[in-house]
């Protein structure tokens, strides 16, 4: 019999410890099957975030180092640089990328630093229990804006694709979403074109991924993922941006 | 034999080149030699310093609070270290910008028109080096050849022209 | 024939590391250590390293971090409010056993402060500076030639003992121009012998850089292993220079620029008749206890007198150093001012 579905050899065979409904585990997979499919798993290290995400290397079977919050582009500036042979990707979200780490984002964008960046957006802090992100949208409720974000006090959502397209460096931006299978197929084509790109020597490629948080939204997992689809996407148009 | 030396000006007219000249020298002459500039914001037109310490030998402080010999440019900095230099000590007096009615009595101050004379030179960034000349003539601490030969290591490739005032200029100082 | 050469104690240190092997470096922008910058900038590319201006002194840090990782021999430098940024990247350095070479050329503070040299920074190098249980080793150097030498050791000790290094000079040794005698370009002896490095898992499995232990009493296992090395390091790597101890009454006690002032100060006090005697740490962690302890067991009638470019901070690991068994008294200025010889004669 043919085998049609498999774990990816990239992906270890152990629990999950993301809620229900959480876009992570589809992105940590996604990866690993693109990681698979260029068979560049024993050149990859990875460059895991500050975040929900933080263990990612309990799930991925290759290389991976910490950073601190914020800094993951920079560690991976670090790596790369004196291993430019290698495969070297961050994975980080939207506190992490967009908040703590804005300066460190422009910065290794506009040095056209050849690395792929995965950029998980859902518009709150996970990890440290559902506090407003750069990303939060207005009016949206979060521990920190029990009332809803403000425009006039917080600002609106910070657009990391629209900010950084302006950059003459950046090779690839696209803004992917989870919210079907159909929206999960094209954001594993964007991250193998942000993948390839490194490859190719082409420099900085980012792909930001709209996706689920059901546990601090308060909503549950098929509700989330309409919020993606009906009110995230508003916010944050999908398409290629560079 | 501990030479302790204060070079101070205005920042570009060569103070800090004028140390180092003279730290060159003395290394090549086999002395115990430390340069430690002034810098930061009080450089661009401001009165920029540094302090030179040769010694037969090595050298503990690097720091010099009274100087055996000052070489002053301005006025700013001669009003600044006039009553610092040792008694007995030799100051090197730019006349040119400097006026002084009462200089200390326990000093010797050679004053000498440095920035005059370079302008008839041709350069008026040679003062630094009529001063050295001087200094050379009052104290016999280098041998002008070994200043020579410094200028001939440092100066930029294809300036033999740069060599030669500076050359001319310690012969003037030196002659003064 | 002579075959010193005259360099600042910044260009001094950049060339060192460019001869120990750096292979990378990143640094930001700030006085007094520009010129280490800059000569970084010229001459890790003529070597075939890395060479990045980094955006702030915090990324930085995660990029020496990065090529730490790698495996690689990396170096940053900075002063005071630059090495403040930079503490949170030597505490995830000490947390993920990587080492690096850091050189922090102090200047005044708190705050922004001013250029002058100072040595107020020795509580940070030495108590930690960034959060959690941690000791970089600290390095003093007080000439340009150490301040050289000195980078050779450090890269060796934090390959050694997988920790940051620090080497702690101030503004004067940065500016400073002295002889100096280069050696040659070094081998790395640990090159190729850190199996821990990120180098992509072929033929071995995955390697993972942390120091996140989220399982029970995984973190304190960890902290227990690093204190083990500390105490280790604490008993092999006291380093000092000492001058006539077997005679003196009073001993100074002095690191860096500030212990070249000292030595004029105990020239002029023996001058004077005085049995004056020098301690100066090289190694300001781990701090040379023991030689105070030695001291201290053969002569029953000495003093101490301690001075920094700090209003007294050294002079806590002198007091503990002496626990109470001999004076110590202290002179320092701080924020620009440099204690004088005279100064310390009168104090005396």
């Amino acid at each position: 019999m043919k085998k049609i579905f498999a774990r990816p050899m990239s992906l270890r065979d152990i629990d999950t410890h993301y809620c229900a409904g959480c876009g992570h585990g589809i992105v940590h997979r996604l990866v690993c099957e693109i990681i698979d499919e260029l068979d560049i798993r024993e050149k990859t290290i990875a460059v895991c975030p500050v975040g929900c995400a933080v263990i990612a290397y309990d799930y991925w079977d290759f290389d991976c180092c910490e950073a601190a919050h914020g800094r993951a582009m920079a560690v991976a500036t670090g790596i790369k640089r004196v291993q430019p042979d290698k495969f070297v990707f961050t994975y980080q979200g939207d506190g992490d990328l967009a908040a703590i780490g804005t300066a460190e984002t422009v910065h290794t964008a506009n040095r056209g630093e050849n690395i792929s960046v995965v950029f998980i957006n859902n518009a709150v802090y996970g990890m440290t229990g559902g506090q407003m992100a750069p990303t939060t949208l207005v009016s949206q409720k979060t521990t920190t804006t029990p009332l809803g974000r403000n425009a006039a006090r917080e600002g609106h959502p910070l657009r990391v694709c629209e900010l950084l397209s302006g950059l003459a460096s950046v090779a690839y931006l696209e803004r992917t979403a989870l919210d079907s299978s159909g929206a999960v197929i094209k954001t594993k084509k964007a991250l193998k074109n942000a993948f390839l790109n490194q490859l190719q020597g082409k420099g900085f490629s980012l792909v930001e991924i709209l996706s689920p948080c059901p546990t601090c939204w308060g909503k549950s997992p098929e509700e989330s993922l309409r919020w993606v689809k009906e009110e995230m996407t508003k916010v944050f148009p999908l398409g290629r941006y560079k | 034999m501990r030479e302790e030396i204060i070079c101070a000006g205005f920042g570009g007219q060569g103070i800090m080149l004028l140390g180092k000249v003279i730290a060159q020298a003395a290394l090549k002459e086999d002395k115990y030699v430390t340069w430690i500039p002034s810098y930061g914001a009080a450089m661009r037109g401001g009165t920029a310093f540094c302090m030179v310490v040769v010694s037969d030998k090595e050298i503990a402080s690097p720091y010099v609070d009274t100087p055996d010999t000052l070489f002053v440019f301005n006025q700013p900095s001669w009003d600044k270290f006039k009553a610092k230099v040792k008694s007995k000590g030799l100051a090197l007096v730019n006349s040119t910008l400097v006026s002084e009615k009462n200089p200390p009595k326990n000093i010797k101050v050679a004053s000498v028109p440095f920035t005059e004379m370079a302008v008839s030179l041709g350069n008026v960034r040679v003062a630094n080096m009529v001063a050295l000349g001087k200094y050379l003539k009052e104290k016999d601490m280098f041998k002008p050849k070994t200043v020579f030969e410094v200028f001939s290591e440092i100066a930029p490739k294809g300036k033999k022209g740069l060599i030669e005032i500076n050359r001319k200029a310690i012969e003037e100082g030196f002659n003064r | 024939m002579n075959t010193k050469i005259l360099m600042t104690g910044n260009e001094a240190i950049g060339e060192a590391a460019v001869r120990a092997g750096c292979d990378f470096y990143a640094g930001y922008p700030i006085t007094p250590q520009n010129e280490l910058t800059a000569y970084m900038a010229k001459r890790m590319p003529q070597e075939g390293r890395i060479f990045i201006q980094a955006e702030s002194e915090l990324a930085a840090i995660s990029m020496l971090m990065g090529a730490s990782a790698s495996g690689k021999r990396v170096m940053t430098t900075s002063s005071s409010p630059g090495i403040s940024l930079k503490q949170e990247g030597i505490s995830y350095l000490a947390g993920a056993e990587l080492p690096a070479l850091i050189v922090n050329i102090m200047r005044g503070g708190p705050g922004l402060g001013n250029i002058a040299p100072s040595q107020s920074d020795y509580f940070q190098a030495t108590k930690g500076g960034g959060h959690g249980d941690y000791h970089c080793i600290v390095l003093a150097p007080s000439s340009v030639q150490e301040g050289y030498d000195l980078v050779f050791l450090g890269f060796e000790l934090a390959d050694k003992y997988r920790l940051p290094t620090i080497i702690l000079g101030d503004g004067m040794l940065g500016q400073m121009m002295e002889a100096l005698e280069l050696s040659a370009f070094s081998s790395q002896p640990s090159a190729g012998k850190k199996p821990w490095a990120l180098t992509g898992c072929k033929a071995r499995k995955p390697n993972i850089v942390k120091s996140f232990y989220m399982h029970e009493g995984g973190l304190e296992e960890f902290n227990k292993k690093l204190q083990k090395r500390y105490r280790q390091i604490e008993k092999q790597e006291q380093r000092f220079e000492n001058s006539h101890l077997d005679d003196s009454d009073i001993v100074l006690v002095a690191y860096g620029s500030m212990a070249r002032i000292a030595r004029s100060a105990v020239d002029a006090l023996r001058k004077k008749g005085k049995k004056a005697g020098l301690i100066r740490p090289v190694t300001l962690w781990p701090f040379p206890f023991d030689i105070f302890d030695n001291l201290l067991r053969k002569k029953k009638k000495i003093k101490f007198f301690v001075t920094e470019m700090s209003y007294g901070q050294m002079l806590e690991d002198v007091r503990l150093a002496v626990n109470g068994r001999a004076p110590v008294d202290f002179f320092g200025r701080s924020g620009g001012g440099i204690p004088t010889v005279e100064e310390i004669l009168e104090k005396i």
